[in-house]
């Protein structure tokens, strides 16, 4: 298959117009010993052959699960209406709007999603988008140092293993002192913190539900963090705003997250979204995109990339962050979903779920041989112990057609008795029945 | 056009959710709950989609305009593409899933995507293993330092600067600097090219990599290559490619023929991914062989029994970049392209991006001065210097453009030309459309000296003139929360 609107006839006009008589002759600029010295690759095939061969590797995927994976990345329902804009080629063949006038379409929708993720998290403004979860964390704890003048983050150990993992990834060239605090009764450590928190302190980094799923008030925290001159970095589960407490109500300086949940598909990790949030005061430190609403010589209202005097391309080796493309398709995904949820839907999605995840905890803490933590309240996605391998019994149950959860023991080595259950508006109360009985019947026959 | 929140109405909804089915009362304690409502827009679907679908069509796009931006490779984004990613056996598959049971048994297809795109990368580019992971061009980059860092570090090499040629991309110094070298920028020569002696100079042993488009923004292919890399070995430095010109040179030369050590790809550029208004794209990176250890966790690999795993046990691997195997539904669409292309396609889009860019070159000197006039590969730098002393700049043809129904190129970059015009065709435009695009060039060239002054208030088709950007500076409204 071939792409190419330029015929024969056309080529050689082109040719002669240059004044060459053949293509290679482009080309000899580079010298003939550096030419390829190998380029094997198969022919060309059509759509019909490729398009089997694509759909031979889909079906050797297992999707028809009935999941209780959650991990941070969730399968929530995703509206027709979504994948219906976002497949509108004048927004997914379009470039970073550079050129205002020809990318109004772009940039407003940018707009609105910021001003969706601040309404959302109760913060002032949001940048354009980051490329996930862990990254946005990552940006957001370079911003802290950058704000403070500072190298000491304290991180919880509630927040995802995987966001820390890439944290210590990132600033393995960098001199960063790194802290990480215990999960007491499911929730951060208030005295573990305090032990670490002092004038060296640039940030302490939490998450709300963290990994556990456990929901917690970092309004001490966040005092405490103030008092020191440090900042709080909250990094949140989008949908749980439906009715937990803001991160801006607990006092929060910078807020991420990953936006996999707002619309986005599981897609085996990615395309996802990751958002970042904070005050008017902070912005200029802040990285990547951010479109601001201004207006033309007639007056009319119009949207800009703004204040890039932070960024790449104008700083160079000073910009606060090397981003350049980030999710723009991404947050036109969340922004869709968002407007479609609206504010009451919001709020009865996050109930859906908590309501599904407490009655599948009733039903598992029922059977002998599961023990669930009550220790402190969670959101939808809950953690159980079991009287025998975790890994076992998950594979157990794939084989009835359920994917009952992820093994703890995989992040956290003294938790392999142990599993992470989640659970979304998509489950219904036969499954989470089902998910119930093969799990007893995995554990006693 | 007026925001979404201009139609909320309490009670108007755009989603209805099943009816709880299950007998639990939720109850959360005062202080772990929101005090009001986050202020969502109350809106119909009917709405939405009509709000959504007037607002795409203030945007230019690939699909219906000529786009040729300079460094971005805008080329058409074949349909089957779109089709195929969004295929229920990838779309909604978890990324945990392969951790459930040993061995990844549940994503074998997507892992042999995966494995399969990595190792057409690797004969594409002359490189000895791939990943995928970085989610983004300048992502390529960072993950690319972090590995050159790893391997210096691996060796007790002590480093500390990364040099630059003046005419690279921001994001090569920005990265640079975010992996924690100091920047050296050195200057072109009056060829374009990185200024072999002043390179030279600045090559000590301190140095740990050499960061290079090549060809570079100005489309020009550097001929001291060779000397540059074999010079940066000698002193334990490593060469850095910068993929996003890789679009010029398939089938003909491979940076790893040409001594490079560690390369990124912009799967959105050169592989027909779509740019998506700024994103998500795909920056896969590169490496020879003594570099592969380091390269970040997840591995994919392959067992005897041909089967497909992930091997996460590399002690000397610089760790995650990602959350997961980076922006799968991308590297999808990218390894259909490259199927669907095959060995002839790929050679053929670069031999006629090259094509297009020398013809709009040789039609396009006659109103435009082009400073580097030779040798240019996919696109090529010229300049509106002659228009700028009668008050036309590059910004004014860029806005008269826009009302011709074309995207403007891109626009003072490099930095090392004045008044520059960054012009990449892209091999999937006609030759009719090129000719347009000559023509159009000349009447504004003859425009900007009969009336210099009308420039000023172009663009006048578009929803909105030119914007006030000191403005939107000033005001900072960058959210409407009420």
């Amino acid at each position: 298959m071939s792409y190419i609107p330029i015929s024969d006839d056309d080529r050689a006009e082109m040719l002669k117009a240059i004044g060459i008589r053949d293509v290679d002759e482009l080309f000899k600029g580079i010298p003939e010993s550096l030419r390829t010295s190998s380029f094997d690759l198969a022919e060309g095939r059509s759509e019909i052959e490729v398009e089997r061969h694509i759909k031979d590797l889909a079906d050797k995927n297992s999707t028809d699960l009935v999941t209780f994976v959650g991990g941070g990345f969730y399968d929530h329902h995703i509206p027709a209406a979504v994948d219906a804009i976002v497949s509108r080629s004048e927004f997914y063949t379009a470039y970073t709007p550079y050129q205002p006038e020809a990318s109004q379409g772009t940039l407003q929708a940018i707009y609105e999603y910021q001003s969706c993720i601040a309404r959302l998290t109760g913060m002032e403004v949001s940048n354009a988008s980051l490329y996930d979860g862990g990254t946005a964390l990552y940006e957001a704890a370079m911003m802290a140092i950058r704000i403070t003048g500072r190298n000491k983050i304290i991180m919880d150990g509630g927040v995802s293993p995987i966001y820390r993992k890439m944290m210590y990834c990132y600033t393995s060239n960098l001199s960063i002192e790194f802290v990480e605090t215990p999960v007491v009764h499911g929730q951060s450590d208030r005295s573990e913190i305090e032990k670490f928190l002092d004038d060296k302190t640039a940030a302490v980094i939490l998450q709300n539900p963290n990994f556990f799923g456990a929901i917690d008030d970092h309004s001490d925290i966040a005092e405490r963090c103030h008092a020191k001159g440090a900042l709080l970095i909250e990094s949140v589960y989008p949908l749980s705003l439906g009715v937990l407490k803001t991160p801006s109500e607990m006092g929060a300086d910078i807020v991420t997250g990953e936006g996999q949940s707002l619309g986005i598909p599981l897609s085996f990790g990615g395309p996802y979204l990751g958002f970042m949030a904070t005050t008017k005061k902070l912005v200029r430190k802040m990285p990547g995109r951010v479109v601001g609403k201004t207006q033309d010589a007639e007056g009319r209202d119009g949207f800009v990339l703004t204040l890039q005097t932070r960024e790449q391309h104008i700083r160079r080796e000073k910009a606060t962050s090397n981003i350049c493309s980030n999710e723009a398709l991404c947050a036109l995904r969340a922004l869709v979903y968002m407007c479609l949820i609206g504010k009451d839907g919001l709020k009865e999605i996050a109930e859906l779920c908590m309501a599904k995840a407490e009655y599948a905890k009733q039903r598992l803490e029922a059977i002998k041989g599961v023990e669930v933590k009550r220790t402190s309240p969670t959101f939808n996605e809950f953690a159980i112990r079991l009287s025998k391998d975790p890994n076992e019994i998950i594979g157990k149950l794939i084989s009835k057609g359920i994917a009952a959860g992820f093994p703890l023991g995989r992040y956290y080595e003294d938790l392999d008795d142990y599993m992470l259950i989640a659970v979304t508006e998509k489950r219904t109360k036969r499954e989470i029945s089902m998910l119930a009985e093969s799990l007893e019947d995995a554990l006693w026959s | 056009m007026e925001l979404i929140f201009s139609k909320s109405k309490q009670g108007k909804r755009g989603i209805k959710f099943p009816r709880v089915d299950v007998p639990v009362e939720v109850k959360i304690e005062p202080k772990y709950k929101r005090e009001k409502l986050a202020e969502l827009p109350s809106v119909s679907e009917p709405e939405v989609v009509r709000h959504f679908t007037n607002l795409s069509k203030k945007n230019f796009d690939v699909d219906s305009h000529f786009y040729p931006l300079g460094s971005c490779t805008m080329k058409y984004n074949p349909k089957i593409t779109e089709k195929l990613a969004s295929l229920e056996g990838f779309a909604s598959l978890h990324p945990l899933d392969p951790q459930l049971i040993m061995g990844g048994m549940l994503t074998q297809g997507a892992l042999e995507v995966i494995s399969n795109l990595e190792a057409l990368l690797c004969e594409i580019t002359g490189m000895d293993a791939f990943t995928t992971q970085p989610m983004a061009g300048a992502h390529g980059e960072l993950t690319g330092i972090m590995l050159i860092a790893a391997y210096h570090r691996n060796k007790g090499n002590k480093k500390k600067y990364v040099l630059i040629p003046d005419s690279g991309h921001g994001t090569n110094p920005a990265t640079a600097a975010i992996a924690g070298y100091e920047v050296k920028t050195v200057p072109s020569d009056e060829n374009g090219v990185m200024d072999l002696n002043e390179f030279k100079e600045a090559l000590t042993s301190e140095v740990a990599a050499v960061m290079l488009t090549c060809p570079n923004t100005l489309g020009i292919f550097n001929p001291h290559i060779k000397k540059i890399t074999d010079a940066a070995h000698k002193v334990g430095a490593l060469m850095y490619y910068d993929g996003a010109n890789l679009n010029a040179i398939m089938g003909k030369v491979r940076p790893g023929d040409l001594g490079f050590d560690v390369i990124h790809l912009n799967l959105h550029k050169t592989f027909g991914t779509p740019h998506g208004g700024g994103g998500p794209g795909s920056g896969p990176v590169g490496v020879r062989e003594e570099l592969e250890e380091f390269l970040p966790v997840s591995r994919v690999v392959k067992r005897k029994d041909g089967t497909f795993a992930l091997d996460y046990e590399k002690p000397l691997s610089i760790g995650y970049i990602s959350q997961f195997y980076g922006n799968f539904g991308v590297m999808l669409k990218a390894y259909v392209y490259i199927l669907l292309l095959g060995k002839e396609g790929l050679i053929k889009a670069s031999e006629i991006a090259v094509l297009n860019a020398n013809y709009l070159k040789v039609k396009l000197k006659k109103y435009l001065d082009v400073p580097f006039d030779k040798n240019c590969l996919h696109e090529f730098v010229a300049s509106v210097s002659h228009q700028a002393e009668r008050g036309v700049r590059a910004i004014d043809v860029a806005k008269a453009l826009i009302d011709k129904g074309i995207h403007p190129p891109t626009v003072y970059f490099p930095l090392i030309v004045k008044e520059a015009m960054m012009i990449e065709p892209t091999e999937t435009e006609s030759k009719e459309t090129l000719d347009e695009f000559i023509e159009v060039m000349k009447e504004l060239a003859l425009l900007a000296e009969r009336e210099p002054d009308v420039f000023r208030d172009f663009p006048k088709t578009t929803c909105v003139s030119r914007l006030d950007e000191v403005k939107a500076a000033k005001d900072m409204d960058l959210a409407c929360l009420s």
